[in-house]
This record gives C-alpha cells, sequence and structure tokens, in this order.
C-alpha cells in the first residue's frame, strides 16, 4: 500500500474530470465504510467489481503448495467480498474503449505499472489492460492518476456493460464498410454508468466492426455485435450496421443471432438502451450461470425478444445524446503525421522481411501502412510502455491501438518510415514477427491468476511459443496461418471456440493423481467475425499438448485438400479420425515415482492439484439495484457525517437530503423501475405506492419517518445552520432503517415487486 | 522529504548461467517454506518479456525477483509496504533484504551464481515521494551516504539516473568489496 495515496489525492484535486472524481470518491468512502462493517461484503464485492477491482487467485488466504493447503498469514483478513480477504493482492482490469491509446495514457499505464503491480501491463483478449497484484487500498489512487489521462475503470468488471470492443484497424481498413470508432466512441459514453444499465444479472459485452468477413471485432461472439454496412438508397450511400445479439462464449457457447439487418446510426443507442431495460428486467438474476443474455434469447426466441425490446424502444423518453455525436463525427479523423511514401525494397534480412510480412498491413490511404506489435502473451514493461509512446509520437500523430490477439496496432505509419520503425521497435524488444499466426498465440491468465484456472494456459502458451518459434522458418506457410488459443477453464477467457486450434483446461485423475489436461477444441472460425465455433475433440495431459499439436499439424499437411482452411478440413476429416490421431497420447501416462513431471503442470513444479481454485468473480455478485441504491444513500449520509465534520454545514445537509430521495426510490424503483431522479418524480411515486397503501407505516412509530422525508423535501433548497444539518442527518438515518424494514416486510408478506412500467 | 517503497537491485556478476525454471522452482519453495522475512504469496513468471522483470516472488510487503531490466540481471528487492524510521533506515532494510535473497539464491545455485558486491541500484518506487530530479538527490544525498557509512563505504561513487520519465534511482559503485555475511550478521 502506497505511502502517496493522500497526497496523490491533494494534487489531482481539481484536475479530473467532475463527474470521476465524483464517482472515485464515491468508491474511496465505500472502502472506508466496508472497512468499518458499514457495507455488506456482498455488496462491496460488487461495488468494487464495478470499478474495475477484481479478485485474484489466494485471495481467500489459502494456497496450496502441492502438498497441502496452507494459510496464508496476512496481517489484515477483513474480507473485501465474500471469501475474499483485504490485504490479499486483486487484479485491476482498466477500460480501453476499441483499444485506442495516446502516448500520455501509454506513459501513464508504464508509471502504474511501475508503482502498483509487478511492473507488467497486460492486454487482454477484449482490449483492455490488466494490472495484476493491485492493493484495494491503492486502486482509488490509480483510479485518479488514470482519470487524469482520460480513462476509467468504471463498469470494467461486474454485472454491466463491459468494455467496448472495435476494430483496431477502423478507419485506416481497406475493407470496411466506414470507421465505426465514433459508433463506438458514442456507445462508450452513452452506456458508461447509464441507470437502465445496472441491472444486470451479469455483464453484457458489445463490439463494433468495420466489415464482415475479417475477425477484428469479433461480432458473433458478443452479447451486442455491431458490423458496418453502408446500403445504397436512393441512389445515396447509407451508412448502418447489422446488429447480433445473444453471442457469447464459455461453457454454452452461441452464436450471436440477428437483430438487425440494417440498423440506421439514429436508432443504435434507443435500441441499446432498450435492450439494456429488456435484459435487466428480464434476465435470469438468480442463477448465474444462466443470467448472460443468449439464455433470454434461447428461452424467449429471438422474435420474442425483438418484439420486447421494440415496445420498449417506443416508450423510451427523446434523450439528445443518441444522435448528438452525429454531428461531430468528422472530428474523429485522423491525420498523419508524415506525408505519404513507398515501401523500400526488403533486402537479405530475413527477420525483417519475416516482420514486414506477417506485421505491416496496407492502409486504404495510399501511402501508409499499420504495424502490429505482437507482445509474447500480451505483455509488457514500462520501459516498454514509454518507448512505444515516443516512438508513436516520432512516426505518427501518436495513433495507436490494443487489440483483441494481445497487441498493439499503430497506425498511420508513412512507407518509407517502416525500416526505421522496425528498428525502433527492435531497440525495446518489440519486433517479434508473426502477428496473427501461430507463433502469436493468445492465453488467458489462467492458474497464474485467475482463481477458476484448472490447467495453466500461460505456462502452456510459452512453452508451444517457444518450440514454434524455434522452427518457425520451416513451418508451411498453411501451419503459419493459424490460430491458437489457450483458456485455463470452459469460462473461454481465452477464446479457444474461435481459434483453428483450442485448448481449454481440464482436470483428469490418472494413477490416483490430478494431472492437469487440456480439452483440444478445433476447428473454430477466427474470421467472418468469429463465423463459427470449434468443437472439442479429446481431453490430452498438459505435458503432452507439444505432441498433439505437432500430430495434429502434420495430419492436416497430409491430409488437406489444395489449399483447404483448417476449420473446412476438421469439418470434412471428421472428429473420429482426428481423434485417433491423438488416442494414445491419453494413455499410459507414466507412474508418478518414474515421472512426476506429468503431475505438475507447466512451469510450475507444485504437485498437481485443484486446491487453489476459488469462487470466480466473473459473473460478479448478483446485487440488486435496490441494494445499490440503498448503500449509495448509506454513503451519502455518512458523507453528511464528514461534511459536518468539516464545518460545511450545507453540503451536509444537501446530502442528507439527497441520501433520502436516494433510498426512497431504491423502494420505488422494485416497483416502478422506469422511475427518474427527480426528487418531485421520486416523492410522489413514494406517497402513491408506499405511504398512502400503508406499507411504509412503521408499527411502532407510525408515519414518523415518512414524515421526516416529506418535510425535507418540502423545504429542500433550503440554508442550513449546524442545528438544522444535524437534525436532518439523524432523521436521513432513521428514514434509511425505515426503507429498510419496509423492504424486508415486503420481501416476508411478497407484495409484488417485479419491474412494473407505467 | 520521507522516502518509502525503496527498491535495491543487486546485479549478477557476469553472465546468468542459471536455467529460470530452476529459479521458478526455488521460488515455490521459498513460498512452502516462507524462507523470507515477508509474507510471499505467489510467483510470476515473465520470462517471455524482453528486459522484464524475470521471475518475481510476489510477497506482502514486498516482492524478490531475478530482474533484468535494462538488459541487467539482478535480485531485486521491491519494498511494497512503507515503514517506520529514518530514510536511511529504510536503505538499510531494503539492502539488508536484498543481501540475504543473494545469499540464498547463491547457496541454492553454488558455484553457477554470484552476485557482484561492489555495484548495486537503489530507487525509489514512489514518483510522487521521490520525483526523479536533482532535487530529490540533494534532498536525500546525506542519508544515503549514511547508509553507505554504515556499510563501511565511505568513497563510493553514486550516479543519478536522470532520465525524468524513470523513477528516481541512482547505481551505487562500492570502492571495495562488501561481505554479505557482515550485511547479514549486522
Ligand atoms: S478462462 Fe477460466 S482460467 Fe481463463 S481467465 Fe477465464 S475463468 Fe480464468
Amino acid at each position: 500500500m502506497k505511502a502517496s495515496n493522500r497526497r496523490w489525492k491533494e494534487i489531482l484535486d481539481g484536475h479530473l474530470p467532475d463527474q470521476l472524481a465524483a464517482e472515485i470518491d464515491q468508491f474511496e468512502t465505500e472502502i472506508e465504510l466496508r472497512r468499518q462493517g458499514k457495507i455488506d461484503e456482498k455488496v462491496f464485492a460488487e461495488t468494487r467489481l464495478r470499478r474495475g477491482a477484481y479478485g485474484q487467485r489466494y485471495d481467500n488466504g489459502q494456497r496450496h503448495d502441492g502438498t497441502e493447503s496452507k494459510t496464508l498469514a496476512f496481517p489484515e483478513v477483513e474480507s473485501k467480498g465474500p471469501n475474499t480477504v483485504w490485504d490479499a493482492p486483486g487484479m485491476l482490469r482498466i477500460k480501453i474503449p476499441y483499444g485506442g491509446m495516446t502516448p500520455e495514457q501509454l506513459e501513464l499505464m508504464a508509471e502504474i505499472a511501475e508503482e502498483y503491480s509487478d511492473g507488467i501491463a497486460h492486454i487482454t483478449t477484449r482490449q483492455d489492460f490488466q494490472l495484476h497484484f493491485i492493493h484495494i487500498d491503492d486502486t482509488p489512487t490509480i483510479m485518479r492518476r488514470l482519470a487524469a489521462v482520460g480513462i476509467t475503470t468504471r463498469e470494467a468488471c461486474g454485472n454491466s456493460v463491459r468494455n467496448v470492443c472495435g476494430c483496431p484497424f477502423a478507419g485506416v481498413c481497406p475493407d470496411e464498410a466506414f470507421d465505426v470508432t465514433p459508433y463506438a466512441d458514442a456507445y462508450t459514453q452513452f452506456m458508461l454508468g447509464h441507470p437502465d444499465a445496472q441491472n444486470f444479472g451479469r455483464k453484457f459485452k458489445p463490439s463494433f466492426s468495420g466489415c464482415q468477413q475479417h475477425a477484428c471485432g469479433l461480432a458473433a461472439m458478443h452479447d451486442m455485435g455491431m458490423v458496418a454496412e453502408l446500403r445504397d438508397v436512393d441512389g445515396k450511400q447509407v451508412r448502418g450496421f447489422r446488429v447480433v445479439v445473444g453471442g457469447g462464449l464459455g461453457a454454452v457457447p452461441r452464436q450471436a443471432k440477428l437483430f438487425d439487418e440494417f440498423m440506421l446510426p439514429e436508432e443504435l443507442l434507443p435500441t441499446t438502451q432498450a435492450i439494456a431495460k429488456v435484459f435487466g428486467r428480464h434476465g435470469e438474476k438468480k442463477v448465474r450461470s444462466r443470467a448472460r443474455m443468449k439464455f433470454l434469447i434461447d428461452k424467449w426466441g429471438i422474435e420474442k425478444f425483438k418484439e420486447e425490446v421494440l415496445a420498449e424502444r417506443q416508450k423510451l423518453k427523446e434523450d439528445p445524446r443518441w444522435t448528438e455525436y452525429l454531428q461531430d463525427i468528422d472530428q474523429y479523423e485522423e491525420k498523419p503525421s508524415r506525408p505519404p511514401s513507398e515501401l523500400p525494397p526488403v533486402n537479405g534480412d530475413v527477420r525483417y522481411a519475416n516482420w514486414v510480412k506477417t506485421n505491416i498491413r496496407d492502409q486504404r490511404q495510399e501511402g501508409y501502412v499499420t504495424a502490429a506489435v505482437a507482445l509474447p502473451l500480451g505483455d509488457l514493461t514500462g520501459d516498454q510502455l514509454r518507448s512505444l509512446a515516443d516512438i508513436i509520437r516520432e512516426f505518427t500523430n501518436g495513433s495507436i491501438r490494443t487489440t483483441v490477439e494481445q497487441n498493439f496496432v499503430i497506425r498511420w505509419v508513412s512507407k518509407s518510415d517502416v525500416p526505421a520503425l522496425h528498428a525502433a521497435l527492435d531497440a525495446v524488444g518489440l519486433s517479434e514477427p508473426g502477428a496473427s499466426n501461430i507463433l502469436d498465440l493468445v492465453a488467458c491468465p489462467g492458474t497464474d491468476t485467475c482463481k477458476l484456472g484448472i490447467s495453466s494456459s500461460r505456462g502452456l502458451a510459452a512453452e508451444l511459443r517457444m518450440r514454434l518459434t524455434a522452427k518457425s522458418y520451416e513451418l508451411d506457410e498453411a501451419i503459419q496461418n493459424l490460430h491458437i488459443k489457450i483458456s485455463g477453464c470452459f469460462n473461454s477467457c481465452g477464446q479457444h471456440h474461435v481459434a483453428d486450434i483450442g485448448f481449454y483446461g481440464v482436470s483428469r485423475t490418472v494413477n490416483g493423481f490430478k494431472v492437469p489436461h487440456f480439452q483440444v477444441v478445433l476447428g473454430g472460425q477466427w474470421e467472418e467475425n468469429a463465423g463459427s465455433y470449434g468443437l472439442p475433440v479429446v481431453a490430452i495431459p498438459s505435458k503432452r499438448i507439444p505432441d498433439a499439436l505437432e500430430r495434429i499439424t502434420e495430419f492436416y499437411m497430409r491430409q488437406r485438400e489444395a489449399e483447404e482452411p483448417f476449420a473446412k478440413f476438421v469439418k470434412r476429416v471428421g472428429k473420429v479420425k482426428i481423434r485417433a490421431v491423438l488416442d494414445d497420447l491419453t494413455q499410459n501416462l507414466p507412474k508418478p515415482e518414474t515421472n512426476p513431471d506429468f503431475y505438475a503442470d507447466w512451469a510450475d513444479p507444485r504437485q498437481y492439484s485443484l486446491g487453489d481454485i476459488g469462487k470466480g468473480e466473473c459473473a460478479g455478485e448478483v446485487v440488486t439495484q435496490y441494494e445499490f441504491q440503498m448503500t449509495s444513500a448509506e454513503r451519502m449520509v455518512f458523507n453528511s457525517q464528514v461534511k459536518l465534520e468539516d464545518h460545511d454545514v450545507q453540503a451536509a445537509g444537501d446530502s442528507a437530503y439527497q441520501a433520502m430521495i436516494t433510498a426512497a426510490k431504491a423502494l420505488v424503483q422494485i416497483q416502478y423501475d422506469d422511475v427518474t431522479g427527480d426528487p418531485d418524480e421520486v416523492v410522489e411515486e413514494f406517497k402513491d405506492r408506499y405511504f398512502d397503501t400503508n406499507v411504509f407505516l412503521d408499527p411502532f412509530a407510525g408515519p414518523k419517518f415518512a414524515n421526516y422525508f416529506f418535510a425535507a423535501h418540502q423545504s429542500a433548497g433550503r440554508e442550513f445552520s449546524d442545528d438544522s444539518a444535524h437534525v436532518l442527518i439523524e432523521e436521513a438515518q432513521l428514514f434509511i432503517e425505515a426503507v429498510h424494514t419496509c423492504y424486508n416486510k415486503i420481501r416476508t408478506e411478497g407484495i409484488e415487486t417485479t419491474g412494473v412500467s407505467k | 522529504m520521507e522516502l518509502q517503497h525503496v527498491n535495491i537491485k543487486i546485479f549478477v556478476d557476469g553472465d546468468l548461467r542459471v536455467d529460470l525454471q530452476q529459479v521458478v522452482d526455488v521460488f515455490h519453495r521459498w513460498i512452502a517454506e516462507q524462507a523470507m522475512d515477508e509474507l510471499l504469496i505467489d510467483v510470476a513468471d515473465y520470462r517471455h518479456v524482453p528486459a522484464g522483470p524475470g521471475v518475481v516472488i510476489v510477497g506482502h510487503e514486498a516482492d524478490y525477483s531475478l530482474d533484468n531490466a535494462g538488459n541487467r540481471q539482478g535480485l531485486l528487492y521491491n519494498r511494497k509496504m512503507p515503514i517506520s524510521g529514518s530514510n536511511a533506515d529504510r536503505f538499510n532494510q531494503a539492502f539488508a533484504a536484498a543481501v540475504k535473497a543473494c545469499n540464498l539464491l547463491e547457496n541454492e545455485f553454488a558455484g553457477k551464481l554470484r552476485f557482484n558486491r561492489q555495484e548495486f541500484e537503489l530507487l525509489v518506487n514512489d514518483r510522487c515521494l521521490a520525483p526523479n530530479t536533482v532535487e530529490t538527490l540533494e534532498a536525500c544525498k546525506p542519508e544515503i551516504e549514511a547508509f553507505l557509512d554504515s556499510l563501511g563505504q565511505t568513497n563510493a561513487v553514486v550516479a543519478h539516473d536522470t532520465n525524468g520519465r524513470r523513477r528516481f534511482s541512482v547505481n551505487v559503485a562500492l570502492n571495495s568489496p562488501l561481505d554479505f555475511g557482515v550485511v547479514l550478521s549486522s
């Protein structure tokens, strides 16, 4: 925990966007309230998840050392979530909408990776950054420093709208219909913290793609995927999106279903809002393994889902933000910093030639290329991030994006600069060739840091990468073009379903011992926005996966027809034949005493066990809208006390009043989820639904607490004295308690509480 | 000026001749045995990152790593939790912890691994407490000297890395080799 946390708060005071600053202050207060035991651990867990602060392996305070599970003696064991020790390091996920970053943001990322993490910044398969081994007490400072350069961690985890993915080539790709950047950006801003997106039973992942044929946006595996399309309407080219919904990977993968063949940009945000409302209202809340949107669509069918969404869409109140951004589309156009030029001939340097072949791509704009920076396992250091910032400043206007393959793409490189760019990247270890080919393995964190990891996805990826690199020059082009993706378990964060060759971690018992295995998944389609998913063939012991890979690729080379792509080959040859090639690898494992290495995972000498698997936070805690609102109300009362101590009596009184409105709204919302934050409306609805019906009547105090609320509302905006602020804080606290009592009564007496629209 | 989060990196003498997978194995054993003074939690393996942190034991109060930043291998001690006392006390604490880890690693890899007794790096892992400026150097120089004095080194050469984007750090070249045994017993 950093000694400088308080000082950073003072330094950055007044330098952050107001909204972000207020949210981070709130989170800091929530941390304090949790420490004091004033927020339930389940609610706090979801609160921190929605701020991007995630759990990590061993955070239950236990670690299996190969023979037994031992307690890690953390000094402070108070919990930051169910079964999660306060002092245990966690992960912070940082949203990078459509992967777009500036040099300043790269530099800041370098600083926080060095100062708060272990010196490594990690790019995820959804274009976010992740930092590991972060102390919860440092997170507000990190968030402030990020906010100062325009980055938020808000809703990076938890049951919320996650990072909006987008093509890293948007705006420069020769194959795109149009640049999706402005739309992805507007979508991000609009949905961030949107009140209609706060009541999900699980996460919601959106993505934008500029074309149908490539993989950059992976639309088909998202809850909501937008694929750009141009149509001729009355002789004019009109922009629109093919919109698909309900995609997802995980244990029960689903291809997204067509929602609209051609949605006009004007309809994109209102329809998204309507989808969020329908998902929030009707999506599963109790059984979280069935709570993604794909299950609601399974249950209803796409037609009913569409009907509900379109009906909801009609009811929405017009919001200027739906279309305002369309006036400013041009401002997203990027300009090069250097004139266009020709690519110099590639001479004898094989490594450079190879890099040009795999990492350089022509832009739509004549004379410019993009350069992929392939990162082994998505990791890079602070020094590399700073160098990258310098490089993009030198060669471009600072244009760079993260990719779903855990890489960067530098855009707008004038062709004649390519050799110099390569030299600059090479000097800092960033000139790996093989972007998007077999060497560019993708892996989720797996057992390295993930609580759910079963097998070491990163360990396996590192091993395969080392072996493949050693013989990369001998590999046939057909093999070089394959994609390998690895997940540590069936949850599919490594996106193994959409790889030619995918693996996901499983465990088997052999000779009385647990043995790490990987299920081999073949024939997924990366192109066409993750056009189809592969299927499991057989589970093979981890230490035999390199042999399995060799056999699969050899078999493919022997049996493929002409230029047959791998996915088609798998379909034609069939699982039975492929399995026969691998079957013996599943048998005759050496005894532990003759080869103990088989009973340990990659790069981990401990005897393999499942003892470290914890309860995942991927899904977040299902915390109701009510619980969230009430946590906010309690935080506001706490803040009003702090303000009173600081003699800011006006802020103290105002905050106490806001706490009452928020608590009343929480109660109203369980019957009427369309209620706005307008105090008059909240009071009226509260009166109609709870006061006039006597539901809120306290068995001992009668209407007293409700009357405190009504009186506070009647005198809203008044000036407070020390005394009157003090009294209102006490009344607000009593009113909040009464709301809790009423809520419990509703629950036990079974009063109708499902979302009811007026 | 209060400096916290002191890092010490003691460089490897010559080329590293140890298979880093064996370092991973050793670090896992250290966790099982809780071999250091701090709570050890996990091993992070970054062998695939050029000029990166190498192999790290992540701890609660501090991390230890066989680090390769700047393409120089060395044992890095990274103090994470604040500690009381003077800056010189904190330099001493970090240095003693780093030397202890070096000593243990030399015993683990006898004949294959030796750390340099005459050169190390001192870094403050907090840009707020220690901006990388000449003013910071001037402010903490007396305490660096006091710390070096306590090691019996009065004529050490202290070179400041002036790259303002990096964290505050100095490279210390000692005028005579240190005896790790003496550091550990003091
Ligand atoms: S796929 Fe499994 S192991 Fe990998 S990050 Fe996701 S939950 Fe963790």
